[in-house]
């Protein structure tokens, strides 16, 4: 920085820890409230640091799903939301790569058609149309299924705008020395843009990843049967009764294990979270 | 594009882009416009007829108070969203510019928000509070403040504008950050010489600098409000009281699950979607302009 004063980098330091503190909170309250017993929390005088009832809460939660209600066990929800993340995620991924290869490095008739074809999905969130694509779904019996999970929400124009993007920048050279070597475009793609792709599938790997994970309004408009429900969505059953009886350890143990799997990526994977996150954007 | 070296293949490229395209005409074009088809339609209550009836479930829509309240909702509640996590965002890229030590640590911790779903993180807040026995709403309540989120209207407004303030911080926060550290020094030392004070310089220099990105995250905060918060407003308030916090978003989606009135669900889908067109083709203008990141 241009001065230095003694104390000049005191006040960032407090501002940042102030907005630390505030941001990881909510999260931290919520692992204690998971190790403690459901009357202690309910009379309001919950202590700050951990109880003892942490490793009876999170058993029942995921494994034995009992409690005054009859609920699927959380385990179950946490293997469909995995499965819907993955799917969405490598579905996004396949298609858009092979899609942006086709408008890239080929020439055929109505190239762009496909590319404003893919390009103006964009504008169609699945919030606004999203009772159409109900009925659709429902018409194609895909209720209650992970294809109906998945398959709506994978055509991304985003993801086919970054490896659009990416492989335009991909020196013509490199095309023209595998044309020379034999290789055909199945070859050029498996043996060189592929290798060449692997940072930006990596970062988009994470985003999709947390996109896929956190889906909300269509997981809850398809899945009637309980055991195709993601853990989003149960988390929401737990605490959706309107009087005092919830038992908070269990939502507070759900909510801690809906959070555990998208914040390890993103903490985990840092840079390529960032850098995903700035590419997918632009 | 022009210059790309090309491969040549007459069914190849098709056999590529199909599947993009499939679930494009069969989940976004096909639903899109049966929306638009649907919108221009009455349905007799048993959907056994139907008629066309050009705007007149737009006109109806029009005509109902409840649609402008819900737009009334939408538009208080971007702004205060908007507002508050652009304005923490960028207080806290601006100190975590400077160079400090710790800050990847500051930084793991400022993103977690990102990774946390709307719902869960609605579950979150719901717990501190929750009168009775939530720490923040008890603390309130010794205030003297009479918190109620289930009855007040006020109250669960500032509920889920807490929430997705939350839960948008850590994009603002990295974007603004990002747009910090593209500002080249010289142009801050410059000033210095000149003799502006910090407050002076981030307010003449920084900030006009930061515009671009400023722009597009009002933009993009805009649009995380409209479409992506129905998951905080459904765990947290329903939409209630009284549709204090029913946005457009969410009005469509109570609407279409009672599916008693296709036709205005369907018309108010598709004034969404023009409003969707119009934010996208606005950012997209902003992203011509060579925004730097």
């Amino acid at each position: 920085m241009v001065e230095h004063r003694r104390f000049g980098n005191l006040l960032p330091h407090l501002i940042l820890l102030v907005g630390v503190v505030i941001v990881a909170f909510p999260v931290y309250l919520a692992v204690i409230a998971s190790t403690h017993d459901n009357a202690v929390i309910a009379n309001g005088q919950m202590p700050l640091i951990p109880g003892s009832h942490g490793f009876e809460t999170y058993w029942n939660t995921i494994v034995s799903g009992t409690g005054r209600t009859t609920r699927q066990p959380v385990g179950a929800m946490m293997f469909n939301s995995l499965i819907m993340a993955l799917g969405i995620t490598i579905g996004k991924i396949a298609i858009s790569i092979i899609s942006a290869y086709a408008i890239v490095f080929f020439a055929f008739p109505f190239r762009m058609t496909a590319f404003w074809t893919i390009f103006i999905t964009l504008m169609l969130p699945v919030e606004v149309r999203i009772f159409p694509t109900y009925k659709i779904t429902s018409d194609l019996h895909m209720l209650d299924s992970y294809s109906g999970l998945i398959l709506p929400l994978i055509a991304s124009a985003t993801a086919t705008l970054l490896f659009r993007q990416f492989f335009m920048t991909v020196p013509k050279e490199l095309v023209e020395a595998s044309k020379i070597d034999g290789a055909g475009p199945i070859r050029f793609f498996w043996d060189t843009l592929l290798p060449l792709s692997v940072t930006n599938i990596a970062a988009l790997f994470v985003i999709l990843f947390i996109y896929g994970w956190n889906q909300y309004l269509w997981p809850l408009l398809i899945t009637t049967r309980d055991d195709m429900q993601t853990i989003v969505i149960g988390i929401k059953k737990i605490i959706d009764v309107h009087d005092a009886l919830t038992e908070w350890s269990v939502a507070m143990a759900t909510a801690v294990l809906a959070m555990l799997p998208p914040v390890a990526v993103v903490v985990l994977m840092q840079r390529l979270f960032v850098k995903g996150l700035i590419e997918t954007e632009k | 594009m022009e210059n790309r070296a090309i491969f040549s293949g007459k069914l190849l490229p098709y056999l590529l882009i199909l599947p993009q395209l499939a679930v494009s005409l069969i989940f976004f074009y096909w639903p899109a416009l049966q929306a638009v088809q649907q919108s221009f339609l009455v349905q007799d209550a048993f959907g056994l007829s139907t008629e066309f009836v050009w705007f007149e479930n737009y006109i109806n829509l029009l005509q109902t108070p409840e649609y402008y309240h819900a737009i009334g909702v939408t538009l208080l509640f971007s702004a205060l969203v908007a507002f508050f996590s652009l304005g923490l965002g960028l207080l806290l890229a601006a100190m975590a510019n400077h160079n400090i030590r710790g800050i990847q640590i500051y930084r793991t911790f400022l993103i977690i928000p990102y990774a946390v779903a709307p719902a869960v993180a609605s579950v979150l807040f719901i717990f501190m509070f929750q009168p009775g026995l939530g720490m923040i709403a008890r603390a309130l309540q010794r205030g003297g403040i009479d918190w109620n989120p289930v009855l007040n209207g006020t109250h669960a407004m500032i509920l889920v504008v807490i929430v997705a303030v939350w839960n948008q911080i850590s994009y603002n926060f990295l974007f603004f950050l990002a747009g910090l550290q593209s500002i080249p020094k010289s142009v801050i030392e410059a000033a210095a010489i000149d003799g502006a004070t910090p407050t002076r310089r981030f307010w003449t220099i920084i900030f006009p600098l930061l515009s671009p990105t400023t722009f597009f995250l009002i933009i993009v905060n805009i649009t995380y409000v409209f479409f992506n918060t129905l998951g905080i407003i459904d765990t947290a308030t329903g939409g209630g009281p009284n549709g204090a916090t029913q946005t457009l978003v969410y009005k469509v989606f109570q609407d279409g699950k009672v599916g008693t009135d296709l036709g205005g669900s369907a018309a108010q889908s598709v004034i969404l979607m023009i409003i969707v067109v119009g934010l996208t083709a606005f950012q997209f203008r902003y992203v011509e302009k060579k925004v730097h990141y």
